[in-house]
Order: structure tokens, then C-alpha cells, then sequence
């Protein structure tokens, strides 16, 4: 005999433990089971791309660093290169190769906080997370050396980058460069075999190739999935490539794979550290642009493997100072399209765990 | 009632302080006095306990997590559950308009004493305990399911629909843990003859950590899960539920859910330390080390021990989905118990009245049947899966040089 | 490396395809009519050597006198892009046919611009705003929002 139910309507959000932000879902559950949900956005908006209509090129950087403020320095390079794209400018060496490592550091830092931030959403109870910081740490510590600041970084300037590292910022890199694999391993030993992981995220949250294709993922999550598609390697732009490097690549396209592919392209990311520390010429790091410039009326698409996924700016330039359209084409905000069809059926305690193996910021969603 | 009180020592004495105290017309009451006293003394000594044990949990945590917990009230923090608690009382009580009142008013008082009346059975020393059930362990597992309603009233009362799925899946996964944990206590009982927790303890010439480990296993895990800690702390999963059954809590009502949470911890170590560790006993082997510690202290100190193991494994692990839960107390720890019973009848049937030395072979027996059952479920598990990191491979593109 | 396919290649291979279609083509951007936004994108998923999978953003542009809609296609197939470009006349009810059947990545993105741009898709099964809330006044992104 059937007993009658009826489903109820929770709101998951904007403000929940773990939403990773201010976002809201409407979920309607069956029992535990979901049956829909309606992903409400826009509570971060700040109008990101109408204040760039409003700011030189060179001001907008520092916009750019509050779009996915845990990899500021991946965005600052997308932004960069989309408008020495449009104005013809020309970067030196060093500088793309100090673009170049810190980018990679901020990956890192960008993919520890992730995976922390997934393994909270599994209810561990902050240990792994607080080990993920204690690293990532580190890491903004290199960045206030070079820049002055940890989060909002605002490192790059169209034409190169503002300072060269200061002496002390190389040895510090090696040390780092040499304890880190230590911490990773130690943090793969404690939760990539742990049993409950395991079942919690095998299997759950499918996110078939031809669909996440078609729906226009990007980065870790459309790797996780069975492609072989990163922006590094398939369009590379800066020196990537000069850099010998692999692409860590999902087969069933479930949450463990996404959260995998993460902690293996942080290993992936301090190899092109190495390199980039092994190789970096001497030189100029910045080439003559004014603070006002005028790039010749036009567009210009620049996009790069930001740690989220495609990170693209496209910018159109009406002869002034400011650019007169910022488009900010933000991978988390695109990666969350296939959401509905990742949650329906799952359970509501899956629901966290997909939605935080997709790792998104809500600073890039909203913009 | 009476042949209990006398062989009561903490009872006899301060009746007598109480006979000599009072005249004579008013005898009757000292036997009211000195129970009052005694519960007096055993809720505020558990109380202390429990916020020690809040404390000790947040540094114990904070190690775990690479941080200091805290530190800045008091020495060494040590003051920190009394700031907690001046905190929740001075805070506003609210109740939301949809909440009933009756039921959101009863939940946490049930919860708190719930908690407390199962120390009544627990003995913390030879002579000195509330009182001597002879259904001791009955009592101990049915009592805390007082709390189950409570949940449930709080989690319904509210009027929350993520109080109400937290009440929904504590009333489910509790009452699926009730069974292993109680049939896990069977081989106890056949071994000690008797439910009275008094009996059990007398009756451990080796502590029954060694001669019952599959039961210790069971017994554990299903307490974990009737506190309601991680690994199934589901009906108050932060991370999906915002906080569960108490989402709607707020201020001493909160502290109440709060203390009777970490209050069961207390007590549950307690009986965990009666039952498998010789409770007020030293748990160690040569009897003449009884005399290191006071009972009281040597209860305390496996109390400790145990409290630390259940933080220990609320740092390590992550939470478990709502059907694995069950599928793990249905499919993996009830098989265990029944296996467990069984074996222990059958020895026990074997030698009705065991040597010291009959006792060392069936902790032999046991560990042997243990260690199979727990190669046996990992190999059926292994069969099923590979390596899971395999499912993720490194593609290599040559560089490109430009 | 990503190859750019030259706009004029690309252009007049859907010339040949949609004659009335392909207004005109830059470098690596072919302009078309909006009214066969959906038949060219579908064209340019199914013909084999161009195999535009992947929908890498639409973006829309206010050029005051006319607004302007930029597809960024993709093929992880191939590793080549190309730029569609579309222009629309007016200022208010300003539509144009949805893309979602042909890429499903469209779906927010449509509804993005339709929010900040007020360029309605018909023909999406959720045209709601999304990053301003029901009821806001205008579309931010316009350049006359609020007097400009």
C-alpha cells in the first residue's frame, strides 16, 4: 500500500553553511529525494562589467581580482591579455613568466581551497580543511612578498606586471616548492581511499561527457568528465608552451573524478613552478605603457584555465580610455548550467556534495 | 530496596550524618535527604564533566586541526564553558510563530534529562552508586531513547522543514541503532550472568574489551550514532541541514540541546567504561594495582580516555549519506552482534563456569572470530572495486614550443 | 594552439549554405541575419570540418543605434574558433531566436543577457532575469540605463 505524501519546498541558502557563497536553491524534495530545483543567483551582484565601462584600462584590474577572489591572479592574467590583445601591446619574457608562476601558485591555492571546501561540504568536520589552509597559507604569504597583498592581488598591469619579486621571494619559493609535495601526499593518504569518501562521492552527481560538452563546462569539471581540453595546453597563451606538463582526465565524470582531478593538477601546477623557476630569464618586466591608453577601436577575446575553468574576457574598445563593453565570460557561473540535471534524484545530503565537487565561487557567478 | 541500601556505603554513611543530624520524629526524612544530596552531588559532578568535556573537545579538535582552540578565558581557556554559558543565558530566547509551544518547550528539558537519569545506574566505585538496578542494562539502553522523542518533538515542534528532515532522519537511523547496540550487549550479559551493572563490573576478571571486542566494535559505533556524532551526524548535518532538529533554538534553550549533547558523551563514556573496562576497577590486569587510584578516579580516567576517542573520530571522519547509514547498522553491525552473541553463548555453553585460564582462551576465540569477520567484509568489499583513484588518468600533450 | 578560422573561409562556406543569410565577415568573425541565428549555429555543430561543439559565450553589446550579439564558438574537435556576430535594431522589445536547442551552455547565458542587456530570446524555456532581482528597473548594462 502506497501512503500519501507530499513534497516539501526547502530553501537551501543565500545564506547556508555551505552554499560557498550567497547562493540560493529551491529544492523540492520527495521524502529525501530531490524532485526539482530552481538555482536562484544574483545575490553578489555588483556590476562588475558596467563599473569596467566606467574605469581606465589600467584601474580594472583591480576589479577583476574580486570576480573569483580565491584565484585573483588567474583573472588579473585573463583581463591583461585580453587588453594587450585589443591595444597590440607587446609583454616581456620575464614577465610572462612571473605570470606564468604565480598563476600556477594561485591554482594551487585556488585548488586546495576546493577541495577543503568539498570535503567540509562531506561533513569532515573542518580537519581536512584546515589542513588545505594551512598550505594555502603559504602560498598567499609568497604573495604578499611580491605584491603587497594576499587575496586581491592586482598583480598584473596590461604590458607586464607592477614589481619584480623581491630576493628573499626565490629561496622562500624553493623551500616551498620543496615541502609541498610532502603536504599533498600526506593530504592524498588521509582522504583519497577513506572509505566514506569513497561512497559518498562515487557515482554521484554523473556529469556525462556529450552533456557537459553541450553545456558548456569548463576547466576540472569538464576534465573530470573525459576530455582532454585545457586551454593550457590546447591554446596556450604566456609560456605555457615551453612547459612540459600533463592533463589529469576523469573517466566516469562523477564527483570523486572532480575532486581527483583537482588534487591531481595541484601536482600538475607545481611542476610548471619548477620550470618556470628553472628557466626565467632576466629582464625588463614591464614594457613601456602609459598609464592612459588608447587601444584603436575594436574587439578582442582573450581567455585562459583559470582554476574554475575558461576564463575569457572580451573586451570592446571605442578609442578611449575606458573600454567601452567588458564582457566577463565567468566559468563558474557557466558550470553550474548542467546543475538540475546533476541533482534530480540524488538525495538532499548529495546535494552539497555535487554542488561543492563543482566548485564555483560566487563572486564570479553573480559578477 | 532494602539489601541494596546496605551494602551501599556512599548511602549508609550520609544517612547516618543525616539520622544524627535530625530528631527523632523527623527520622523519615534522612532517607529523603541523602538522596537529594547524592543527586545533588552526581548532576553537578556530571555537569562539571560535561563542560570539561566541551573544552577538552575544542582543544583536542583545535590539535587535530592545526589550531589553538580555545585559549583566552581563563587559564588555558579552561573558563571557556562558563563564558559559553553566561553567553547562551544573557541571549534572547526566541520561539518562531509556527513553532508549538508545548512541544518546543519539552523537547530540550526531555533531552538534558534524559541524559542525566541514566548516571543513576552507573557505579563509580565498590560501594557507591544511585542505584543498584537489577535490569541495569536494560534501563541504560532504553532511557536514552527518550531523547529519540525529544529529537523529534524539537525537530516537528519547530515548525522548520529543515528541523522537521533532521527529526525524520534521527528518529530512523536511532531506532536502527537501538538493535545492534542492544543485541551487542547480550554476550555481556550471558557472560556476566546478570543486568544489574554492578554484577558486570565484578563480574570482569579480564576486562570484557578483550573477551567481547566484536561487541565493544558494535557497542561503540551505535553509541557514536545515538549521540548523534560524526560519522552520522545527520540529523544535524551542518553542511545540508544548517543545524537539524535545533535550527530554531536559540539562546538557553540551544545550551540545554547542547549540553545534553555533549553530556551524553559523558555518559556514554561512563558506560562504556562499566561495561567493557572494568568501570571503577583499574583496568589492568594484576589485581594489586587497585590501590593506585581512588575508584572514582580510575572510573573518571577511562571516562577521559573514551571522550577522547569520540573526538578523535569526530576530527577524522566525514558523514555518511542517510542510506548507507542504515544499510551499515542493518547489513554490517547487526550480523556482527548476532555473530558475536552466538559465539559467546556457545562458549559459555562450552565452560558454564570458566577458569582464569577458560577466560584467556575465549579472548583467543573471540579475536579470532573478530579479526575473520573484519578480513572477510573487507575482502567482499574489495571485490567489488578497484583502486577508486584509478578512475582518473594523466594525458600527456607534448609543449608546443613557440 | 586554437586556429582562428578566417571569417572570410567561414563566411562564404555559409554563404553557400544560407545565401540571404551572411551579411559580411572580418577576420575572424562572420556577421549574419538574427532571424537564422539557429539554422547557422546548427549548421556550424553538424558540418563535419567546422564541428562548433562548444559554446564558449554570448555576449551582448549596446552600440546605442543597434545592439550587437557575439557567439564565441569553439570546437574541441578541431581546436578552432570563429566569432558569429548579429546585429538588431531598436530599443525596446528587441528579440532574437534562442540557441538553446543547439547548446544547451546557452541557457544561462541567454538569460544573463537578456537580464543586463534586455535582448529577449524567444523561444528559451526560462526567460527570467537572473542577476537583478523581478521588478528591477531597466537593464543595467544598456547605455542609456538610467539616463546614461
Amino acid at each position: 500500500m502506497a501512503l500519501p505524501s507530499e513534497s516539501i519546498t526547502i530553501n537551501l541558502g543565500p545564506q547556508h553553511p555551505s552554499t560557498h557563497g550567497v547562493f540560493r536553491i529551491r529544492v523540492t524534495l520527495d521524502g529525501e529525494v530531490i524532485q526539482d530545483i530552481e538555482p536562484i543567483f544574483g545575490y553578489l551582484h555588483r556590476g562588475t562589467e558596467k563599473l569596467a565601462e566606467e574605469r581606465t584600462y589600467t584601474q580594472i584590474v583591480t576589479l577583476t581580482d574580486r570576480l573569483d577572489y580565491t584565484s585573483s591572479m588567474i583573472n588579473n592574467q585573463a583581463y591583461v591579455m585580453a587588453t594587450e590583445k585589443l591595444a597590440g601591446l607587446e609583454v616581456p619574457e620575464r614577465a610572462q613568466y612571473l605570470r606564468v608562476l604565480t598563476a600556477e601558485l594561485q591554482r594551487v591555492a585556488s585548488h586546495l581551497m576546493g577541495i577543503g571546501f568539498f570535503l567540509q561540504d562531506l561533513g569532515a568536520m573542518g580537519t581536512p580543511l584546515m589542513y588545505c589552509f594551512r598550505e594555502r597559507e603559504r602560498i598567499l604569504d609568497l604573495f604578499e612578498m611580491i605584491c603587497g597583498a594576499r587575496v586581491t592581488v592586482s598583480y598584473m598591469r596590461p604590458g607586464g606586471v607592477t614589481q619584480e619579486p623581491p630576493p628573499e621571494f626565490w629561496p622562500a619559493l624553493k623551500e616551498l616548492l620543496s615541502e609541498f609535495p610532502h603536504y599533498i601526499d600526506e593530504l592524498e593518504r588521509l582522504i583519497l581511499e577513506n572509505e566514506i569518501v569513497v561512497a559518498r562521492t562515487k557515482g554521484v552527481g554523473l556529469l556525462p561527457r556529450e552533456l557537459a560538452i553541450d553545456s558548456s563546462i569548463s576547466g576540472p569539471n569538464l576534465r573530470a568528465s573525459g576530455v582532454a581540453w585545457d586551454l593550457r595546453k590546447a591554446d596556450p597563451y604566456d609560456v605555457y608552451g615551453r612547459m612540459d606538463f600533463d592533463i589529469p582526465v576523469g573517466s566516469n565524470g562523477d564527483s570523486y573524478d572532480r575532486f581527483l582531478v583537482r588534487v591531481m593538477e595541484i601536482h600538475q601546477s607545481l611542476r610548471i613552478v619548477e620550470q618556470c623557476v628553472q628557466q626565467i630569464p632576466d629582464g625588463p618586466i614591464r614594457s613601456e605603457v602609459p598609464y592612459f591608453f588608447r587601444p584603436p577601436p575594436g574587439d578582442a577575446y582573450a581567455h585562459v584555465e583559470a582554476s574554475k575553468g575558461e576564463l575569457g574576457f572580451y573586451l570592446v574598445s571605442d578609442g578611449g580610455i575606458a573600454p567601452y563593453r567588458c564582457k566577463i565570460r565567468a566559468p563558474s557561473f557557466i558550470n553550474l548550467t548542467a546543475l538540475t540535471e546533476m541533482l534530480l534524484g540524488w538525495k538532499v545530503a548529495d546535494l552539497m556534495v555535487i554542488f561543492g565537487s563543482l566548485d564555483v565561487n560566487m563572486g564570479e557567478v553573480d559578477r | 530496596m532494602e539489601s541494596s541500601f546496605d551494602k551501599n556505603a556512599l548511602f549508609a554513611n550520609l544517612n547516618d550524618i543525616f539520622l544524627d543530624l535530625l530528631p527523632e520524629s523527623l527520622s523519615w526524612m534522612a532517607y529523603l535527604g541523602t538522596g537529594l544530596t547524592i543527586i545533588l552531588i552526581m548532576v553537578n559532578a556530571v555537569l562539571m564533566l560535561t563542560a570539561f568535556g566541551t573544552y577538552m573537545e575544542r582543544r583536542v579538535l583545535g590539535r587535530f586541526q592545526t589550531r589553538l582552540g580555545p585559549n583566552r578565558v581563563g587559564p588555558f581557556g579552561l573558563l571557556q564553558p562558563l563564558a559559553d554559558l553566561l553567553k547562551l543565558i544573557t541571549k534572547e530566547d526566541l520561539r518562531p510563530e509556527s513553532a508549538d509551544k508545548i512541544t518546543f518547550f519539552l523537547a530540550p528539558v526531555l533531552m538534558v534529562t534524559s541524559m542525566l537519569v541514566v548516571v543513576a545506574v552507573v557505579p563509580f566505585g565498590k560501594d557507591s552508586f544511585l542505584a543498584d538496578l537489577n535490569i541495569g542494562v536494560l534501563y541504560l539502553v532504553g532511557i536514552p531513547t527518550i531523547a529519540t522523542v525529544s529529537m523529534f518533538l524539537g525537530g516537528w515542534g519547530s515548525g522548520n522543514r529543515f528541523a522537521l528532515l533532521g527529526a525524520a532522519r534521527a528518529v530512523a537511523m536511532l531506532i536502527s541503532y537501538e538493535v545492534p547496540m542492544i543485541v551487542s550487549l547480550a554476550g555481556i550479559l550471558i557472560l556476566a550472568g546478570s543486568m544489574s551493572l554492578v554484577d558486570v563490573v565484578q563480574a570482569q576478571q579480564i576486562p570484557f574489551i578483550l573477551l567481547q571486542p566484536i561487541a565493544f566494535f558494535v557497542f561503540l559505533v551505535s553509541a557514536s550514532a545515538e549521540m548523534n556524532r560524526s560519522p552520522f551526524d545527520l540529523m544535524e548535518a551542518e553542511s545540508e541541514l544548517t543545524a537539524g532538529f535545533h535550527t530554531e533554538f536559540s539562546g538557553m534553550r540551544f545550551g540545554l540541546l547542547q549540553l545534553a549533547e555533549f553530556g551524553e558523551v559523558v555518559v556514554t563514556s561512563a558506560i562504556l567504561a562499566t561495561l567493557f573496562l572494568r568501570g571503577w576497577e583499574n583496568p589492568f590486569i594484576p589485581a594489586d594495582w587497585q590501590q593506585v587510584l581512588p575508584p572514582q578516579l580510575w572510573l573518571i580516567g577511562k571516562m577521559l580516555f573514551f571522550m577522547l576517542i569520540f573526538t578523535w573520530i569526530r576530527a577524522t571522519l566525514p558523514r555518511m549519506r542517510i542510506d548507507q547509514v542504515m544499510a551499515f547498522a542493518w547489513k554490517v553491525l547487526f550480523p556482527l552482534a548476532l555473530i558475536n552473541m552466538f559465539v559467546t553463548a556457545a562458549l559459555v555453553v562450552a565452560w558454564p563456569d570458566p577458569t582464569y585460564t577458560q577466560l584467556w582462551i575465549m579472548v583467543g576465540v573471540n579475536w579470532a572470530v573478530a579479526i575473520g569477520c573484519l578480513t572477510g567484509y573487507t575482502l567482499s568489499r574489495g571485490r567489488h572495486r578497484q583502486k577508486p583513484t584509478e578512475s582518473v588518468r594523466l594525458v600527456q600533450i607534448p609543449a608546443e614550443v613557440n | 594552439m586554437t586556429t582562428q578560422l578566417q571569417g572570410e573561409a567561414v563566411g562564404q562556406q555559409l554563404q553557400g549554405a544560407f545565401p540571404d543569410a551572411v551579411t559580411s565577415w572580418g577576420d575572424g568573425d562572420v556577421r549574419v541575419q538574427p532571424d537564422s541565428i539557429v539554422d547557422i549555429c546548427r549548421y556550424l555543430r553538424d558540418t563535419p570540418d567546422l564541428a562548433m561543439d562548444y559554446l564558449s559565450s554570448i555576449t551582448g553589446v549596446d552600440y546605442v543605434e543597434s545592439f550587437e550579439v557575439v557567439y564565441h564558438l569553439t570546437s574541441l574537435t578541431h581546436n578552432h574558433s570563429v566569432v558569429l556576430k548579429t546585429t538588431l535594431y531598436g530599443r525596446d522589445d528587441v528579440e532574437l531566436p534562442s540557441v538553446i536547442n543547439v547548446w544547451k551552455g546557452a541557457d544561462l547565458q541567454e538569460r544573463e543577457v537578456w537580464d543586463l542587456m534586455g535582448i529577449g530570446f524567444t523561444g528559451h524555456p526560462n526567460m527570467k532575469r537572473i542577476l537583478t532581482w523581478e521588478g528591477f528597473p531597466g537593464h543595467p548594462l544598456r547605455k542609456d540605463h538610467l539616463g546614461g
